[in-house]
């Protein structure tokens, strides 16, 4: 099992890129630590703010920061970071179009037993939902590493949620094409595509190995980017395998599953599911627990794919 | 109960959270600690509650607005037999209702906390309902001093002044640690007992980990009608185990088997001294 956190992976590359970049401008609230970013601060303390715990006034700084040119890449919970200072997001970042990067840490259910109040699982909807700004979730360390790249050379306000422990791979390597808005097939099949996101990518690979055996052509697209969403993925999905399953670490409404029906609805209607978090304050426990509470598992999206194509 | 009594009983409920912490793998150990000596003597020997009615319309209120160090508070009910004591066993495992922050699922506790800088606007809406009701209870809320760069804090500490809120105890646990380091490294807010004299509130400067100097400050509340008060209450973060005071990882970092043991010890023997004081 990997041991290296998605948000260690991020501070390793932007640690790396803001010593030959010195406009890049690490912003934390009370939370270097538990964005893993102690070994920037420490190495580069000039490029450093420190705001406290206050995801408001994070945010509003990183914009006047952007607006004189600076290059800031914010990091705070997710919860908090999304929703607490959602008027900022929209304000500041996306509608004067300032070129700030928010990285939210510990995002989905990744703070386990703390409860709603640190669970982010309305971020993607409210992120979305603004215009301008990119929304992003990569699946694993090596996506991680290649994103904040493609990121760092992106102009304009991007929303990333990362989770808090280490995830296993889904790529082997990150010797990859990793392109903002361009989903990426990892596995090819012909009778059911699951569309994934983060953390749940994983979970895809693993239904679509189940699948197989069962001789199910599983397609899986990895939709790191849920703004601006690949529709050309997701129509040729629906075109070539007929049913779309969507699985996410986020509530069931306004997420991933949300944007990918709202464009087979519109342009190529065929049968889908959405698997995610119900409308109700999440059951507390670790992630795989809450995973497998909610039918975010291998085992379930089988089920599910067997019954959609009739043969569950 | 008596200030020795209330001194033995905050021994306790550390003793109580630390075995909690211990057997859970997680929680706020030194936000706990901080805070413990308060909460014991809000709700020993101040706060008019009653386990037998959570619901009791006269009842003071608690809003933990540092909501991260509820292991101190699930403790308190638990002993006051609010719910069983049993239950502090699930703590923070799967499904269970005692979570990592204040759940109204329990009983005793009002309000969900955890998200930092909510608790005094929400104890201003409840003091503001009493006095609009005409009705004697208080309203006491908890706050952590990190928690002060929150500006939600401050819109709330306006409207406490404005509203005359008499009824209204805002409690500062000035431990001068957050999760990144000290509070003037982290954001810097001294003079804070100024700020809130600034904003109209009633500040009173308190050992808030002398039991005596807490039960006193909050039994004279009120002082001065139509002023909030505001507790400003200096604290060591990780009272009562000498290795975790003052220490900020211990924040959340939760206790070995061997440093159970050690800080049990240390506090059976601080039961000890309490005892021999009277004797
Ligand atoms: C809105 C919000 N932002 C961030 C956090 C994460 N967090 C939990 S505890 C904490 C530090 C609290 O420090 P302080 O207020 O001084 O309380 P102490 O534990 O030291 O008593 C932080 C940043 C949070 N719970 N809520």
């Amino acid at each position: 099992m990997n041991q290296i956190a998605n948000r260690q992976a991020l501070c390793e590359k932007l640690l790396e890129l803001a010593r030959k970049d010195r406009d890049i401008v690490l912003l934390a609230s009370d939370s270097r630590g538990s964005a893993s970013m102690v070994p920037f601060v420490k190495e580069l303390p000039e490029q450093f703010v420190e705001t406290g715990i206050a995801e408001q006034n994070i945010v509003g700084i990183a914009a006047g920061l952007a607006h004189s040119g600076k290059k800031p890449w914010v990091t705070s919970p997710a919860c908090f970071l999304s929703m607490r200072a959602i008027e900022q997001v929209k304000v500041d970042v996306a509608y004067s179009a300032t070129n700030v990067k928010l990285i939210g840490i510990s995002g989905g259910v990744s703070y386990g037993a703390l409860g709603m109040s640190h669970h982010s699982l309305q971020d993607i909807a409210v992120t979305r939902a603004i215009p301008g700004l990119a929304v992003i979730l990569p699946a694993d360390r090596h996506e991680t590493k290649r994103m904040t790249e493609a990121l760092a050379a992106h102009e304009g306000g991007v929303y990333v949620r990362i989770g808090r422990n280490p995830v296993e791979d889904s790529y082997e390597s990150d010797d990859y094409p990793f392109e903002i808005g361009k989903a990426v097939t990892m596995r090819e099949g012909n009778d059911v595509t699951l569309i994934a996101a983060g953390e749940t990518v994983r979970v895809a690979l693993d239904a679509a190995d189940l699948l197989r055996a069962d001789g199910v052509g599983c397609r899986v697209l990895n939709m790191h980017t849920i703004k601006p969403l690949d529709t050309e993925a997701i129509l040729k999905a629906a075109e070539e395998t007929g049913r779309i399953i969507t699985l996410e670490e986020h509530s069931i409404y306004g997420g991933l599953g949300a944007a990918v029906a709202e464009t087979v609805v519109q342009h190529r209607p065929v049968p889908m599911r959405i698997l995610g978090i119900p409308d109700e304050p999440a059951i507390t426990g670790k992630t795989s627990e809450v995973f497998a509470h909610y039918g975010i598992s291998a085992a379930n999206v089988r089920t599910v794919a067997l019954a959609m194509s009739g043969k569950g | 109960m008596n200030i020795d009594e209330l001194r033995r009983k905050a021994v306790q409920i550390r003793m109580d959270l630390l075995r909690m912490i211990h057997h859970a793998k997680t929680g706020h150990t030194g936000s706990s600690l901080s805070n413990t000596d308060i909460l014991v003597a809000l709700y020993y020997g101040v706060m008019r509650v009653d386990a037998a009615r959570p619901k009791w319309e006269e009842r003071d209120r608690f809003i933990a607005s540092k909501g991260h160090a509820v292991e101190s508070l699930y403790c308190i009910l638990a002993d006051k037999g609010f719910f069983p004591k049993e239950e502090l066993k699930t703590y923070s495992r799967f499904g269970s209702r005692l979570i990592g922050h204040p759940n109204n699922k329990v009983p005793g506790v009002e309000m969900n906390t955890g998200a930092l800088g909510h608790g005094l606007s929400i104890a201003v809406g409840m003091a503001k309902a009493a006095k609009m009701d005409g009705k004697p209870y208080r309203v006491y809320t908890l706050m952590g001093d990190g928690e002060q760069a929150e500006g939600s804090v401050w819109e709330a500490a306006m409207a406490g002044a404005h509203y005359k809120l008499d009824n209204l105890i805002g409690i500062i646990d000035r431990n001068k640690l957050q999760i990144s380091g000290t509070t003037e490294e982290v954001m810097g807010l001294e003079p804070l007992e100024e700020k809130w004299a600034a904003f109209g509130w009633n500040v009173v400067p308190v050992n808030g980990n002398d039991m005596a100097e807490l039960v006193d400050a909050l039994q004279a509340a009120p002082r001065e009608a139509g002023k909030p008060i505001l507790l400003m209450a200096y604290t060591t973060k990780g009272k009562g185990v000498s290795f975790a005071e003052n220490v900020p990882h211990w924040h959340h970092h939760v206790p070995s088997d061997a440093e159970l043991e050690q800080a049990l010890a240390e506090l059976a023997g601080q039961l000890q001294e309490i005892a021999g004081d009277r004797v």
